[in-house]
């Protein structure tokens, strides 16, 4: 129990809501699971069935396979089931991305799933929940990390396009598959040169497409011919494909990384990337204090980053604070979380 | 300063070396003279001494972030580099500057020094709100003392070179010795006329590689000339105008540190510049080179340690005789020159390095396993033919190094490195066992892959005992095999014993705690030939 006003509780696996018998983001298969967006380390495979925002089922479903029982919600839409009221709300996350709201007997909890704060084209901005309970992340949740303002870092990025461009070097910029490198996309300057795919971000860029999220026309690396196409592209790809096989069609290359992480100066000369553009779809440290402050939440809970820095943070502010132990990323896997 | 931050990024964010030369070169076009010389001072390693004690300097970045110390040790823990902690901690500045880079240092980084510390502070904070984050970085690396970049002299000098025209040799002469930092000396650097001769400066030294193949492969003996290597401090002595200058590798001027050498230094012919090596000597033989660290520090060196560590000038070459520069010769006509040039003005602290002859080098391995004994770390092999030339370069000189010492050790203690693998665990401690205890006895950093140090990273982070500031103590567990090229008995030191040039061979996944090696096993390579 987190506390005994609320019907929530941290089990082996994941947070559990017994009274409408449903987990959240489960580790295991579950007999139901509520999605808070499909980034992999929250949606994962085998569970009887399924709820999540309406816009996250295509993404959630091409995931999990055509078999998994996926139900939806509106946004704001209230389920109810046994005692307890269920909604989902925008986290501004990635497409699909949702908090979720439960009110049992006038006790509210929120449970974040990964938000930011800053403005993203892709999808629906952040809601503010006023709460008794809200359960945040924090990936990102030190005061070293403060964005820039993303417009500028788009910027950026299109200037090192445009100079690789004016070298007939290929520009290759790592970022995660889904969310990320859609938000990078509506900020391309399209007149520089041609965008470039690989399969794993043109798969999504297709669901994104159907939902209505308006993107630059890309075109699927591996089918094309004339290499010559390559001297001016911009070439987005996840993190994965940065290894020889996928790389050797690129002779003369400059490569980039865009992640919150890229804040950290060692964490982009270990991926010994060219540039690192620090863009993020998390929240920074002021982006998650201004959340957790304006829930106006009697207690926080904290999973999923820097837990123990936070809570203690917290404390010291006055706030009533506990950690919530998760299996999201640690600190030594922050390459492997989104 | 934007523009000298500007060429920082620039030089992280390349591995290409080209492209940093492409980055210098743009930066030189650009750069007035007065800043230039001070980029340069800085890109070749000649950093300003840190200028305010690091807790203060903590503090006060704290207190401007307004983070808690904890905050900022957490903060500073996973950054793992303190300028770049407090650059990324601090608010958005108010205010801007165009100061330029040489403004900043003379006017506000170098005044530090001598300022109270509180006006320290004031100045400190006043710079902060000036700059926004990539001229702090800078800066901060400016005052902190660890302002470092991946590029070496060597590239400095190429990017010189790329944009001056001027020959890369001259330029390398001309950055050597001390100069003061100005617009004038900028403009030497690149100067057209390369007659310039000052009278104290030495030459880039020609330094060797180690041999790791089997010297059968370099053909015979008789084209080679075999030499002791001997352990000390690679040096220049130059006479010239009736002037002594001893300078050592470090490019440091340390005539006054080896007042000994001064009396046969003096007796030299002027226009003389002789290449040897610094050595603490005493009874016709090499003292270890830990006697010698003692005087290393020091300005003035006492009557005592005079007495009790002298040093001679072991000369391996010539390198410039009656006033002309010789390095084109091939050794073997400069070795003719030395010889002369000892026997004629006979002395007693400097020696000449004596040749070592054998008839095959079947015959020179055997004696080299004697190294030890002897005090050497094994033989340097010289190309007869071979002309004096400038840096490390292969083919003409090795370095043919006595195997090294081993024993199995455990990983104890853990500290974030920095440079490129800043924010990962790599100086790690080691210990070997005293019965129930370990016993730590070296540091050691270098040695392990990547993807092991990624490894021993997370190992690391799941096993962390304690933690002491940014010194972690680990669960005992990881095993490694560590190579060292000598060792001595010590009393500054918990195990009794000082190791040189401590590093990991290898990570004996094979071999638990139990294992690993004891403290009496570590104690009989005092005594081993
Ligand atoms: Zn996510
Ligand atoms: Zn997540």
């Amino acid at each position: 129990m987190i506390n005994k006003h609320d019907c929530l509780q941290v089990t082996p696996n994941g947070l559990y809501c017994s009274e409408g018998d449903f987990y959240i983001d489960p580790w295991q298969p579950a007999k139901r699971a509520v999605i808070t967006h499909a980034h992999a380390d929250h949606a994962r495979g085998g569970s009887h069935s399924y709820l999540c925002a309406t816009e996250s089922k295509a993404i959630l479903q091409s995931r999990l396979g055509p078999d998994a029982d996926i139900e939806t919600l509106d946004y704001g839409q209230v389920l109810t089931i046994n005692s307890v009221q269920l909604s989902l709300h925008p986290a501004g996350h990635i497409l699909g991305s949702a908090q979720v709201k439960i009110n049992a007997g006038g006790h509210i909890s929120v449970v974040s799933g990964d938000y930011k704060t800053e403005f993203d084209p892709t999808c629906a901005p952040l809601e503010i929940l006023q709460c008794h309970t809200f359960i945040s992340e924090s990936t990102f949740g030190l005061p070293i990390f403060k964005w820039p303002p993303p417009e500028h870092v788009l910027q950026d990025i299109n200037a090192w396009w445009q100079r690789n461009c004016e070298q007939e070097r290929t520009s290759i910029l790592f970022a995660y598959a889904l969310g990320k490198a859609q938000r990078i996309l509506t900020g391309l300057d399209a007149s520089i040169g041609p965008i470039l795919t690989h399969g794993a971000v043109e798969k999504v860029n297709q669901s994104y497409r159907e939902a209505g999220i308006r993107l630059p026309a890309t075109q699927y690396v591996s089918s094309l011919e004339d290499r010559n196409v390559f001297k001016k592209a911009l070439v987005i790809a996840p993190p994965s494909a940065d290894n020889p096989a996928w790389m050797r069609r690129f002779s003369d290359r400059s490569r980039a990384f865009a992640s919150g992480w890229m804040r950290i100066r060692g964490n982009r000369r270990r991926r010994s990337v060219d540039r690192g553009f620090v863009l993020s779809d998390h929240s920074d440290w002021n982006g998650l204090v201004q959340t957790i402050k304006a829930t106006n939440a009697e207690r926080i809970a904290i999973t999923h980053g820097y837990a123990t820095e936070m809570v203690r943070w917290l404390k010291e502010q006055g706030h009533q604070a506990e950690i919530v132990p998760t299996e999201y990323g640690d600190e030594t896997e922050v390459d492997e979380h989104v | 300063m934007r523009a000298l931050a500007d060429l920082y990024r620039r030089l992280d964010e390349t591995t290409s070396t080209n492209r940093k030369i492409a980055a210098m070169v743009d930066y030189f076009q650009h750069a007035p003279a007065e800043d230039a010389i001070w980029t340069i001072n800085f890109l070749i390693g000649r950093k300003p001494r840190q200028v305010v004690p690091t807790r203060k300097l903590m503090q006060w970045a704290a207190e401007q972030s307004g983070v808690p110390d904890w905050l900022f040790e957490a903060c500073y823990d996973v950054v793992g580099d303190l300028a770049e902690t407090i650059t990324l901690l601090l608010p958005a500045a108010t205010d801007t500057s165009e100061r330029r880079l040489h403004a900043w240092v003379e006017a506000h980084l170098l005044p530090l020094s001598n300022m109270e510390l509180e006006d320290r502070r004031d100045e400190i904070l006043n710079a902060w709100n000036q700059m926004d984050e990539p001229q702090r970085f800078v800066w901060n690396k400016l005052i902190t003392g660890g302002f470092r970049v991946g590029v070496s002299r060597r590239l400095v000098v190429r990017a010189l070179e790329r944009f001056s025209g001027i020959d890369a040799a001259v330029i390398t002469h001309r950055l050597m010795g001390e100069w003061p930092i100005t617009a004038e000396t900028y403009q030497k650097i690149l100067a057209a006329d390369t007659r310039d001769a000052d009278i104290s400066r030495p030459y880039p030294f020609y330094l060797a590689y180690p041999l790791e193949d089997d010297p059968g492969k370099l053909g015979g003996v008789d084209n080679w000339q075999v030499e002791w290597k001997w352990d000390g401090i690679r040096g220049q002595v130059i006479k010239r105008n009736s002037q002594v200058f001893i300078w050592s590798r470090g490019e440091e001027l340390v005539t006054d540190k080896y007042p000994e050498l001064m009396h046969d230094a003096a007796a030299l012919p002027n226009g003389t510049v002789l290449d040897g090596e610094i050595l603490p000597w005493k009874e016709d033989r090499p003292l270890p080179f830990a006697e010698l660290q003692r005087r290393i520090g020091r300005k003035k060196v006492g009557k005592k340690l005079l007495s009790e560590v002298p040093v001679v000038f072991i000369v391996y070459d010539v390198l410039e005789f009656s006033s002309q520069d010789i390095r084109e010769q091939t050794l073997q006509r400069r070795r003719n020159i030395l010889s002369q040039v000892m026997s004629t003005y006979p002395a007693m602290r400097l020696i000449i390095s004596p040749v070592v002859t054998r008839l095959t080098w079947e015959m020179f391995n055997k004696l080299r396993q004697e190294s030890r004994q002897r005090g050497v770390e094994g033989f340097m092999l010289k190309r007869l033919d071979s002309v004096y030339r400038v840096g490390r370069r292969r083919g003409d000189w090795w370095k043919w190094k006595v195997d090294p010492l081993t024993v199995d050790a455990v990983l104890i203690y853990a500290q974030r490195g920095h440079g490129r693998r800043a924010g990962l665990f790599t100086d790690y401690t080691f210990a070997v066992r005293q019965g129930k205890e370990l016993v730590p006895f070296a540091k050691a950093y270098s040695g392990l892959s990547d993807a092991e140090i990624q490894q021993v990273d997370r190992f690391i982070q799941r096993n962390t005992l304690e933690r002491f500031g940014p010194v972690r103590s680990v669960r005992p567990e990881l095993v490694f095999e560590i190579a060292f090229e000598g060792i001595q008995p010590s009393k500054r030191h918990k195990s009794g014993v000082a190791v040189r040039f401590p590093r990991i061979a290898r990570w004996r996944h094979d071999k638990k705690i139990e294992d690993a090696d004891t403290i009496e096993t570590l104690k009989a390579l005092l005594s081993a030939p």
